[in-house]
């Protein structure tokens, strides 16, 4: 009945007009399991018809990219012959549904996808988004998320070294996950994602396919609406002991040379595994559906093909040593059959008991229509962003207003959180969270050291999507900058609203230039990355799109490991500097948002030039061991980064004595913030050099203050705020305590 | 000194244990998978087996069950009974209490919770292999990472490994005192590691093998105190 089907285009994921367009394609009348695996690759999250053609804006090469957008993760050179994959994946739908499954298969799918590109995992971080936290349900999906995360990473061995939080009502109903996740490989360790030449046999191995997860991809790509609570089936548990075994047997499979090419099941499961293997060789493949191991009797091609069970691998054995291939599997008690072959003729072809089931171009199933579409800003994010500030009074009382920032979640330690994840097995977690802006792994049996970090400010993005997102890549490296890591490479995650409605695919638009101009600037071409969209709440004049958010993940090296920095203060008597301007700006601030309940004005503006010598500045001085305290000055501006250093003191609390002058209003110059700005303290000694460095560039750099006690002062515009180390700890670390309910011990 | 560690399935701190005696600390290790029964390698046996972290077969029975059930438990059990020295960390202390190499069980923390974090123990005995290099009363920084590491036995055993001083290691603060926060996951008596009678098979839950490099987050080497310790035999 192939003229239902049409009529039926939306159960697949299909408009009737990308109906017809596959109709096109086949060149006849798809059956169902034709259309359903169309749908499923032409799935926003599977084929990114909405994004591609913007995505396309996005720098990608490079003299340290090794491996560029298109596989599995991206890949950069570290150096002496060491390399890193990373890449970051958004769970968002699942965590809404089922927060400790959804978190726990976000990590899982990650990790499968940083191990098929032949990289050992060996850290990952997160980015999550929440509503309020004053409200039971967003605590329970923090805490759902937190120990899903949990139960994944640290049971299968992989350090979860850092992260970020954001809270506001717009994450209420939908919660961002962002997972990323990092591996190190040699060079020649390299695997792609490719179903090899044709004769090859393509294997299965790991779990079971079941039923779960069924129609995920589709279901990514559609947004949360009330019928999602019995969505249940379709988020998949996580088995982080299943993940353990295939991660160590396709290391030791690659190690030996018995495979051609490999990939993990992710979304849209076998069908996009295989299909987008064959697509990378250029050749076909005659799959047999009925040898696919199944949990349940009675599955049909299409659940098989379209499930998404966790914990799967495709492998394209090298030709001639498949016996030794499945030996080694075996003795990893893992599943492993023969599912298919590969073929030249550049078909899709599903045999069931050698009947022919499905028999589609592979190259059609690979190539989604791709949608430019018209975007037009929200009146009302112009409003919001055009308010004049000019009318708020300053801040009365800077002590209460700093208070209250280091108790916003966005600001507040996370202690209650990372102390869930085990953030030093593998023994190489140099920097561990909390202690400075990214993450620091070394690479043992060198000196090298690898930074990570992700960020974003979703304000900005929602107040000016360009800017914002030029902020996001800004602040990531100045983050790895401030370890003293030179930034490499980015992963994106764009977690979107619905793109069909013109303000969202405005911002999509913008973000994206945003991303391209800043990643050009910094030189951090983007290496790949995961699109989400439909990302939408109930809000009183209907759907409503969240905040738009394009987490930046990204990847520095250090040549030298054991010259770093990290942001608490260490001694006594040390100078505190600052590299860039002084005054902030309030727009988009946490402090307009947490004082004043606002969220208006515009981001800070972001001038990338003097962005890139500060951060120069920062990296030259650590890297020659003139400084190992920097921290980056991002929400909360001044005050809040010169309390963070202080409470990050090693090995105590230290004060501080802190001078930022006049010039500007004093809510301007302690909670303003920037962009091109980076604390230090240094040792006296070295302070005429930090400050010569910075003239001989052109940035501004002076002395702010000195390291001193234990009491906190700092002045600005003829106000003094000056508040004892108890009153700052107890502000910073009881937020996310109270909200997972456990004492912060 | 030649030290075997044991790889179960889902074991993750086996390579850790590798790199902190070996390389390290420049022992000759090995691994030997679940399924041997042979803890030599080359014909030579080793002088001391570790048992490391992680999360063998999956830990979704209780922590260790199946894993003190492997062919290679049984190769574990009788180099204890020669009197190899046996160290068994996190899993492994979960599963030599499986084993009932050692008495006791490691229930879920307190708090219900994984808990990654630096503590501080106190050293209660110094004349083992496990801490020769130490002193009665040394306070020792070590990380733990653990969400079942809740120390818990009977009356009648506790009193048994008071009385013959088997409590090896004791939740302090850094001071060395015993207190209700320091006490991190809850165990009884602040139990953190203890030794069969014979004093050569120990189970500890935090992490030495994490602690003999000042480079890492920690900045910690106290285990090189318990490592090290085995080392000197």
């Amino acid at each position: 009945m192939p003229d239902d089907l049409r009529a039926h285009a939306a159960t697949f994921g299909l408009t009737p007009q990308e109906f017809d367009a596959v109709v096109h394609k086949v060149g006849r009348q798809p059956n169902a399991l034709e259309a359903a695996m169309f749908g499923a690759l032409w799935s926003e999250h599977c084929g990114y018809k909405n994004s591609k053609p913007l995505l396309r804006k996005l720098p990608t090469a490079g003299p340290q990219v090794i491996q560029g957008p298109g596989e599995n993760a991206g890949v950069v050179d570290i150096g002496e012959g060491w390399a890193v994959a990373f890449k970051m994946e958004s769970h968002n739908h699942p965590s809404a549904v089922e927060p400790v499954q959804g978190a726990a298969t976000g990590v899982g799918g990650i990790l499968r996808d940083i191990f098929a590109m032949g990289a050992r995992p060996f850290a990952t971080l997160n980015a999550l988004r929440f509503g309020e936290l004053g409200e039971e349900r967003n605590r329970y999906l923090l805490s759902g998320v937190v120990h899903g995360i949990a139960m994944y990473g640290n049971a299968i061995g992989v350090p979860t070294v850092g992260g970020e939080v954001e809270v506001n009502p717009c994450f209420a109903e939908n919660p961002l996950v962002n997972v990323m996740a990092l591996g190190l490989l040699r060079h020649d360790a390299l695997q792609k994602g490719t179903v090899g030449l044709p004769g090859n046999r393509l294997f299965y191995v790991g779990s079971k396919t079941g039923r779960d997860g069924l129609g995920g991809a589709v279901f990514a790509s559609a947004d949360l609406s009330g019928s999602s609570s019995s969505d249940r089936p379709a988020v998949q548990v996580g088995d982080p002991f299943m993940e353990k075994l295939l991660l160590e047997a396709c290391l030791e499979a690659y190690a030996a040379g018995l495979v051609a090419g490999v990939q993990d099941m992710g979304a849209a499961g076998l069908t996009s595994s295989v299909g987008e293997m064959a697509h990378r060789a250029g050749f076909g493949v005659d799959f047999h559906v009925d040898k696919v191991p199944t949990r349940e009797d009675g599955m049909t091609p299409l659940e098989i093909l379209l499930s998404e069970s966790q914990e799967r691998m495709v492998v394209s054995a090298a030709p001639g040593r498949e016996a030794e291939l499945l030996a080694l599997l075996a003795r990893w008690e893992l599943d492993a059959v023969e599912v298919a072959t590969v073929a030249e003729h550049g078909r899709f072809k599903v045999f069931e008991r050698g009947e022919l089931k499905a028999d589609i171009p592979v190259a059609a199933l690979n190539e989604p229509p791709e949608y430019v579409r018209e975007g037009v800003e929200d009146p009302r994010v112009s409003a919001a962003r055009g308010r004049d500030l000019g009318d708020l009074p300053d801040v009365a009382d800077p002590g209460a207003a700093l208070l209250a920032l280091l108790a916003s979640p966005t600001v507040a330690s996370k202690r209650p959180i990372y102390r869930q994840f085990d953030h030093q097995v593998m023994t190489n977690t140099v920097v561990v969270p909390g202690a400075a802006d990214a993450a620091v792994l070394r690479v043992k049996g060198t000196d090298l050291g690898v930074a990570a970090t992700v960020d974003c400010n979703s304000r900005y993005v929602y107040l000016d999507p360009e800017l914002g997102a030029a902020h996001a890549v800004a602040e990531a490296a100045r983050n790895l900058s401030c370890v003293g890591a030179l930034p490499l490479a980015v992963t994106d995650n764009l977690n979107f609203g619905n793109p069909t409605n013109p303000g969202v695919y405005y911002q999509l638009e913008r973000a994206v230039a945003g991303l391209a101009r800043a990643c050009l600037a910094l030189d951090t071409p983007v290496t790949g990355g995961n699109v989400s969209l439909y990302n939408e709440y109930a809000a009183p004049e209907g759907r409503r799109a969240i905040h738009p958010t394009p987490t930046v993940g990204m990847v520095g090296v250090l040549r030298d490991v054991s010259r770093r920095a990290t942001s608490g203060l260490k001694r006594r008597g040390d100078v505190v500097v600052l590299v860039g301007r002084t005054a902030g700006t309030l727009g988009a601030s946490e402090y307009l948002y947490r004082l004043h309940g606002l969220e208006a004005g515009a981001p800070p503006p972001l001038d990338l030039v003097e962005e890139a010598k500060v951060q120069a500045v920062v990296r030259g001085l650590i890297a020659d061991g003139l400084c190992d305290t920097a921290h980056d000055t991002s929400q909360g501006g001044l005050a809040v980064a010169l309390a963070e250093m202080a409470l990050a003191g090693s090995p105590a609390v230290l004060g501080l004595r802190v001078d930022l002058g006049a010039g500007a209003s004093a809510a301007e110059l302690l909670f303003g913030e920037a962009g091109a700005r980076v604390v230090l303290a240094l040792e006296e000694a070295a302070v005429a050099e930090a400050l010569a460095r910075c003239a001989a560039v052109g940035i501004p750099g002076k002395m702010i203050g000195t390291v001193d006690g234990r009491t906190f002062e700092v002045r600005a515009a003829g106000k003094t705020l000056t508040l004892g180390s108890e009153a700052l700890r107890t502000a910073h670390e009881g937020t996310f305590g109270v909200a997972l309910g456990v004492q912060s011990g | 000194m030649r030290v075997a560690i044991v790889t179960f399935p889902g074991s993750n701190c086996d390579a850790d244990a590798v790199h902190a005696f070996g390389t390290v600390l420049g022992a000759s290790v090995w691994t030997i998978w679940h399924s041997s029964d042979d803890l030599s390698r080359s014909g030579q046996a080793p002088d001391a087996v570790v048992i490391p972290g992680g999360f063998s077969y999956g830990d979704y029975l209780r922590c260790g069950a199946l894993a003190a059930h492997s062919p290679v438990m049984g190769a574990v059990r009788a180099f204890a009974d020669a009197g190899g020295p046996v160290i068994g960390i996190c899993n492994g202390f979960q599963v030599l209490t499986e084993a009932r190499l050692l008495p006791g069980q490691l229930a879920r923390n307190a708090e219900l919770e994984f808990r990654c974090q630096d503590v501080h123990l106190r050293v209660e005995r110094a004349d083992l292999p496990f801490t020769r290099l130490a002193r009665v009363g040394q306070v020792l920084r070590l990380p733990i990472a653990h969400a079942e590491g809740r120390y818990y036995a009977d009356a009648e055993t506790l009193a048994r490994l008071d009385g013959d001083g088997r409590v090896v290691f004791r939740y302090v603060d850094a001071a060395g005192e015993r207190t209700a926060p320091a006490n991190v996951n809850g165990s009884v008596d602040a139990i953190a590691g203890i030794v069969n009678e014979r004093g050569n098979v120990l189970g500890m839950m935090p992490h030495p093998e994490r602690a003999v490099e000042a480079q890492l987050g920690g900045g910690l080497e106290d285990g090189r105190v318990v490592l090290g310790s085995i080392l000197c035999a």
